[in-house]
């Protein structure tokens, strides 16, 4: 029988606020233990949370790019369970009227477009972090408690994937969306993006749903990719053999690429959610809606599509140039003063994302502006270098943050473009490899592309390659 | 001037002798201490004494008049406080086991508000573990007495505090007021207690007992007292989400004016069956002076009256067992001993730590607000808290202010109630309702049993007319000298 995958996700965002959602404690990864914390979220007795406005509307920021509906009476409630790293022992979360409920997120697949359902977001505290010693026989872990109380947004989709693939492009497109709208910076190794997964299987055809299995541990993409590919083997083989999947909890095993069982469904929490009195209900006016729609970037779907349609690119480029927000802003603004956007493309493609990667660079702190590389772009473009003299000058305005123009001048690689003078170079090669010029005649090609090669060895690179192909041909016919 | 008559002066009258340089700060605090260190054996009313920062305090505070500078509003007031708002380096235990050790890093915000008008902190008073009990007795630590009859209960759970300002061992005191925790201790103390409007005093710092009903109120020898600490402790904390904006007037003005004309609800409900016949007619007695002072008395009926309690007791044991759920041993607080794992270590801690009307009212919220029966109890309590409030609202539409009895008893025996949790549920019967629904209440003293046990009158108002309120009340006390009776210790 075929079997048709059915996944869901659910995504834990931490947002880029300066300080703690309801302290003043600032939001930093990576500091001593237990140095950014207060009676606040330490959950000290007597203390009660103050909601950071700036967190709040992050949250509705991306809320809003997830095509929510907002609630405009939204209201925070009490999440209790036992933890060890959760100061209070009940997360203020929301449950009974979430910030934003049924959007969707469109992702791109195979050149196919679909909409994946977001079922809500909404707004929580971070917890604590536990610390497990590595000395041997100890009894106890330690708590750290700096990420305790950091904002934190989490988006939960319907069961609407069908594929990994649809899950592997919702999970790109999602952390895009939340780098577009500049609510998270979504690095996965820090923690500060998560997911977790549901699936089940159904025969294919079948309306009804399988039995679901929720996925905890996953702790990149690649985790949770592998896990819903086990987990998707799993239960096929268990449906096949007659059995029932059973609707439990389970956990992934990195080491062992295997996933657990945590805990079935008659384990479950029972969280006894209720509403939040430390907290008033935020009522979110219209007109704060319009101001913070107004503020919205531009999607990277869509920026996509209209790198496509109005800029001519490959989708494949499009998508590339797209996926980073700060990359494709570099990208328009080359555009904004060259009017060939596929050369740009190339350059930033090829050359740029390179250079980024081989020096683990972000682009905001990339020596060669957009101005500086629509320069060097121009030069070719002229005649003045040429292109794989271009390609080094480049490497080297990375290196020196010196513009084009000026390395050109000091290293002397204008583009050799004068016949007379490229005439005498050809000449001087015929004349160095007889051997060469008999080869040709015998109707060897490659004794033409030997000669091009030492005519541009010795002009380093910088005769004009259309017009040494030119002149050798013209000599060569001649002779 | 004697420590006796020097004890038993009201925070207004003593600032006054301080100001025209009548007796030095230090007089008073030494005097107060000398009382108490007679009476505090038999009354019980404190947790902690701070006799080094009072007397500090003391000193700064004279040598400030010597040298012709004012004083805070509180100036040179000696106020106690109860031990479940939090004093910077100083214990706050909630009368808890599990918190028998905990020093905070920091003040509650009245705490702060009273530094700063320079009132002089003796120390921390006597209540029922986590402010849960009305009587005092669910204290892990003592009981405290009531001072006109030390066999008898000082009410509760801000008992110490009620009980050290009708003994003279403080001027004022701050209580907490979650179901009637400041007017019930202060009408069978014989003093006044005021629970201000929900959202008027900042709860920063105040250990939450039941989030939505919590509120710190003054604890005073008269009216005039409590419109002055409370100037001091209302208005907006950035702190407390849930404090208010709306501006705090100028109390001891407002509390002058008269009465006339006003109008004064009585609600049925209030006075049918379960209440004393003693208290009923010292309440009937009040009516007459309000009567007399020229005010239009009607009946009221609020229909609801009759699920308070239980509503209460759904909601604020819903909040107080998530309240009540950091105390775990991990972070401070009490950690039970050689425990094999973590959930051992939760759970020995809090069986060891919290005593038993902790344990119950922790059990009762957890299970009303477990999978399916959160609809049947917390959410059905809503409603119903909802439907009291509405009841109170259209009350205000026809009169100014409700009068009743704070409490259907007098001061009831150690001990008498303490097997039956529900008959001493019953003793915040008509204190309850002004808590769910947010609205101010005040208790002065309006007469004795023939036993010479005082007697509480209640007073209720619409939302934030506190001024209002202590108008009304202080009205009544300018006629009548209840408010003058000392016990004799």
């Amino acid at each position: 029988m075929q079997y048709e995958t059915v996944i869901g996700l659910e995504t834990h965002a931490e947002l880029l606020t300066e300080t703690k959602l309801f302290c003043g404690c600032l939001n930093r990864f990576g500091a001593p233990p237990n140095t950014l914390v207060c009676p606040v979220c330490l959950g000290l007795p007597g203390v009660l949370p103050v909601m950071n406005k700036k967190g709040f509307e992050m949250a509705l920021k991306a809320t809003l790019a997830l095509h929510c509906r907002v609630n405009q009476f939204t209201t925070f409630d009490r999440k209790n369970y036992y933890y060890p790293d959760l100061p209070k022992n009940y997360q203020i979360s929301q449950n009974y009227l979430n910030l934003g409920v049924d959007g969707y997120l469109e992702i791109k697949y195979d050149g196919q477009e679909k909409r994946i359902r977001v079922h809500n977001v909404h707004l929580e505290e971070e917890a604590g972090k536990l610390i497990h010693t590595e000395e041997p026989g100890a009894d106890y872990s330690l708590v750290d408690f700096n990420r305790a109380g950091v904002p934190l947004l989490e988006i939960v989709t319907y069961p609407d994937m069908r594929s990994l693939e649809e899950a592997e492009a919702y999970m790109n497109t999602l952390r895009n969306v939340l780098l577009y709208t500049e609510v998270s910076d979504c690095k996965m190794q820090e923690g500060s993006l998560r997911f977790e997964a549901s699936i089940s299987l159904r025969p294919t055809g079948q309306e009804k749903l399988g039995n679901r299995v929720e996925i905890k541990n996953l702790n990149s993409m690649k985790a949770v990719l592998k896990a819903l590919e086990y987990e998707t083997g799993r239960q096929r083989e268990s449906l096949e053999g007659g059995g029932v999947v059973a609707m439990e909890t389970r956990l992934w095993d990195e080491l062992r690429e295997r996933t657990e069982r945590m805990r079935t469904k008659e384990e479950a929490h029972d969280y006894r959610y209720f509403p939040e009195p430390d907290l008033a209900p935020v009522v979110i006016k219209d007109q704060w809606l319009e101001e913070l729609s107004a503020t919205l970037p531009e999607l990277p779907l869509a920026r996509r599509n209209r790198f496509v349609t109005e800029l001519g690119l490959s989708d494949y480029d499009a998508g590339v140039l797209a996926e980073d927000k700060a990359v494709a802003d570099y990208f328009e603004r080359c555009v904004s003063h060259y009017e060939s956007p596929k050369v740009v493309c190339n350059w930033v493609t090829n050359d740029v994302l390179r250079e980024l990667k081989e020096r683990r660079l972000e682009i905001k702190d990339f020596p060669v502006g957009p101005e500086m590389l629509v320069e060097l772009i121009k030069l070719v473009e002229t005649g003045a270098v040429s292109m794989p003299v271009a390609r080094g000058v480049f490497v080297e305005m990375v290196d020196t943050k010196k513009k084009a123009p000026q390395l050109v001048q000091e290293r002397g690689l204008l583009q050799i473009s004068d016949s007379a003078e490229l005439e005498g170079i050809i000449q001087a090669i015929l004349t160095e490899n007889p051997n060469a010029l008999t080869d040709y005649k015998k109707g060897k090609k490659t004794a033409f592309t030997f000669l091009v090669g030492q005519i541009m060895r010795k002009t380093k690179g910088k005769a004009n390659p259309q017009m040494v192909n030119e002149l050798l041909k013209q000599k060569l016919e001649a002779s | 001037m004697k420590v006796t008559e020097l004890i038993y002066l009201t925070g207004y009258q003593l600032k006054e002798k301080l100001l025209s340089r009548g007796l030095t700060a230090q007089e008073v605090v030494e005097g107060l201490f000398a009382h108490l260190d007679e009476v505090e054996p038999i009354v019980r009313a404190y947790l902690l004494l701070d006799r080094e920062g009072a007397m500090r305090k003391a000193r700064e505070m004279d040598a400030r008049l010597k040298k012709g500078e004012g004083l805070g509003l509180l100036g040179g007031i000696p106020i106690a406080v109860k031990d479940n708002m939090c004093t910077s380096g100083l214990k706050t235990t909630c009368a808890s086991r599990i918190l028998e050790n905990f020093i905070p890093p920091y003040d509650a915000h009245v705490v702060e508000r009273l530094k700063e008008a320079d009132a002089i902190i003796i120390g921390k008073t006597n209540l029922d573990e986590f402010a849960m009990g009305s009587s005092t007795e669910n204290s892990a630590f003592k009981l405290t007495r009531n001072p006109w009859d030390p066999k008898r209960i000082p009410g509760g759970s801000s008992g110490g505090s009620a009980a050290a300002v009708s003994a003279g061992t403080a001027l004022m005191a701050l209580g907490s007021d979650t179901g009637g925790s400041v007017r019930q201790p202060a009408a069978l103390c014989g003093v006044t207690g005021l629970k201000p409007t929900y959202g008027r005093v900042s709860r920063y710092g105040l250990v939450a007992f039941g989030s939505s009903l919590d509120q710190i109120g003054p604890i005073t020898r008269d009216v005039r007292d409590a419109a002055l600490l409370l100037q001091v402790i209302a208005g907006r904390d950035l702190k407390d989400s849930t404090s208010s904006d709306i501006p705090v007037p100028d109390y001891l003005k407002e509390i002058e004016k008269p009465v006339k004309g006003l109008r004064l609800g009585l609600p049925r409900e209030y006075f049918m069956e379960g209440l004393n016949e003693e208290v009923r007619r010292a309440v009937e007695e009040a009516v007459k002076v309000y009567k007399k002072l020229g005010m239009a008395i009607h009946e009221i009926s609020l229909p609801h009256t009759p699920y308070a309690v239980a509503v209460y007791y759904i909601i604020a044991t819903a909040e107080a067992s998530s309240n009540l759920a950091r105390y775990d041993g991990v972070r401070y607080g009490y950690r039970a001993a050689n425990t094999q794992n973590i959930i051992e270590m939760y759970s020995r801690s809090r069986v060891e730590g919290f005593g038993r009307e902790v344990k119950r009212r922790i059990m009762l919220g957890t299970y009303a607000l477990s999978s399916g029966y959160y609809e049947a109890y917390y959410l059905k309590a809503s409603k119903v808290r909802n439907l009291i409030g509405q009841d109170f609202s259209s009350a205000f539409e026809s009169v100014d202010f409700i009068l009743c009895p704070t409490s259907p008893t007098p001061a009831f025996k150690l001990g008498e109630r303490l097997a039956n949790p529900l008959e001493m549920y019953l003793s915040d019967v008509y204190t309850i309702p002004a808590n769910l629904a947010g609205i101010p209440a005040i208790s002065i003293p309006c007469g004795f049993t023939r036993e010479n046990l005082p007697i509480g009158l209640q007073l209720m108002a619409r939302p934030f007319e506190e001024a209002g309120l202590l108008q009304v009340a202080r009205a009544y006390e300018r006629e009548t000298e209840w408010h003058l009776r000392r016990p004799e210790l």
